[in-house]
């Protein structure tokens, strides 16, 4: 049922928000803490359960991922709405916190990759994966492929 | 012309999907047209969004851009805290937590420095620009990790819709910097293979930046760079407004 889906997302929400709140209160601030995270881990944990009892069904999925599937038009809705000609006052801060923040993330991606070391690029792996494909027919190649072939596994 | 604002008024939550329907075709056919898909259509929506909302401001002298206008108060709704943070939360039905192991530690470090990075240094550029306050510091630094992360911080925390605006086009601004930049620094930061694209998706953040900006550089890498740039708004969401607001307010207090 596509509204168990819809109620599924409602519930972890609400759970989310009430959760934050309680948390704010417990930590002595008057905000939401984490609320929306906290729903987002709810969400994904009901989801890990439903698949284990293989009960995620078609229309569950459908009537979460509707929802899912309107996030960036409603943030688009949430752009439309906010006090952008007083929030233009505070313009350079816009242009120096993003700049600033793009800068430093390129720099620390070019950081970790030399701290650890060299890996092999796309190319090498396409090559590699091409000559293991025109020489399949050498056991010994084909499962030294395999091991290697997903790079992710490797790593984990 | 009476009947149809009528009508529009009358269903102002069906006007706001009409008329955000038709700035998201506008803003793909841009994408498509103008900028051959380097800019991803829904920076360029959003952006348009934050446009409108200036035109609104400026012709309502209201505080609500475009939903101060009677017509499109539906927008208020559609774009309000209730729904937006249940479709940002249904987004993480599509986290695959056995696809997340496969990223590991290296992704783990990535999201980590991703976050407090670009927030640390979003709350002293806001310092250095004169604001104070806990909540406003937090709002802004949370702007600069990701365009999600700012306002639901912001809307947690109850911070004033011009400090939310700051936040929001931050981080569209970074968005856009990403999808635009990443083609150009790629060979600087070795960004060809698969182990850098998860390290630069935990880093960056957005996913709609990362994907473009992987996109544009080399489309074999986009699974990569956005298998850890999924965990960066959630990772966000959570810690914005929780850790990293108190270390804000045990340095300035509330």
């Amino acid at each position: 049922m596509t509204i168990s889906g819809v109620a599924l997302l409602a519930i972890c929400t609400l759970l989310g928000s009430y959760l934050g709140d309680l948390l704010g209160i417990v930590l002595g601030v008057k905000a939401n803490v984490g609320g929306v995270g906290i729903a987002m881990m709810l969400l994904i944990a009901a989801r890990l359960w439903l698949v284990k009892q293989d009960r995620l069904s078609q229309g569950l999925k459908l009537g979460v991922e509707f929802w899912g599937a309107l996030y960036i038009p409603i943030v688009v809705a949430m752009a439309a709405q906010q006090d952008v000609v007083s929030a233009l006052s505070g313009g350079p801060v816009v242009l120096l916190a993003g700049f600033g923040a793009v800068i430093l993330c390129f720099a620390v991606v070019a950081l970790i990759g030399r701290v650890s070391g060299p890996t092999e690029t796309m190319d090498e792996i396409e090559a590699r994966e091409r000559e293991a494909a025109a020489s399949h027919l050498d056991p010994g190649v084909q499962t030294g492929t395999d091991a290697s072939r997903n790079p992710a596994r490797r790593q984990a | 012309m009476e009947l149809i604002t009528h009508a529009l008024t009358a269903n102002s939550l069906l006007t706001a999907f009409a008329a955000v329907g038709l700035i998201m075709w506008l803003s793909n056919a841009m994408s498509k047209r103008l900028t051959f898909g380097r800019i991803h259509g829904s920076a360029i929506a959003i952006i348009l969004g934050l446009v409108l909302a200036f035109l609104g401001g400026i012709s309502t002298h209201g505080q609500h851009g475009v939903a101060d206008w009677p017509v499109l108060s539906g927008i208020g709704l559609m774009g309000g805290g209730m729904l937006r943070d249940f479709a940002i939360v249904a987004t993480a039905f599509e986290v695959d937590v056995v696809r997340a192991r496969k990223a590991g530690a290296i992704g783990a470090l990535a999201l980590l420095l991703g976050t407090t990075l670009p927030f640390i240094l979003g709350v002293g550029i806001a310092e250095a620009f004169g604001y104070r306050d806990a909540v406003s510091l937090t709002t802004i630094g949370a702007g600069a990790v990701t365009y999600i992360v700012g306002p639901v911080t912001g809307a947690a925390l109850g911070a004033s819709s011009p400090v939310i605006a700051i936040s929001i086009a931050t981080g569209v601004f970074k968005a856009v910097l990403v999808m635009i930049g990443t083609p150009f620094v790629a060979g600087v930061i070795r960004l060809n293979n698969p182990r850098s694209a998860m390290v630069f998706g935990g880093l960056m953040g957005t996913v709609s930046g990362v994907a473009g900006g992987l996109a544009a550089t080399d489309r074999r890498l986009v699974p990569y760079g956005a298998l850890t740039a999924t965990f960066h708004t959630g990772l966000g969401c959570l810690v914005a407004p929780s850790i990293l607001y108190f270390a804000i307010r045990a340095l300035v207090g509330a």
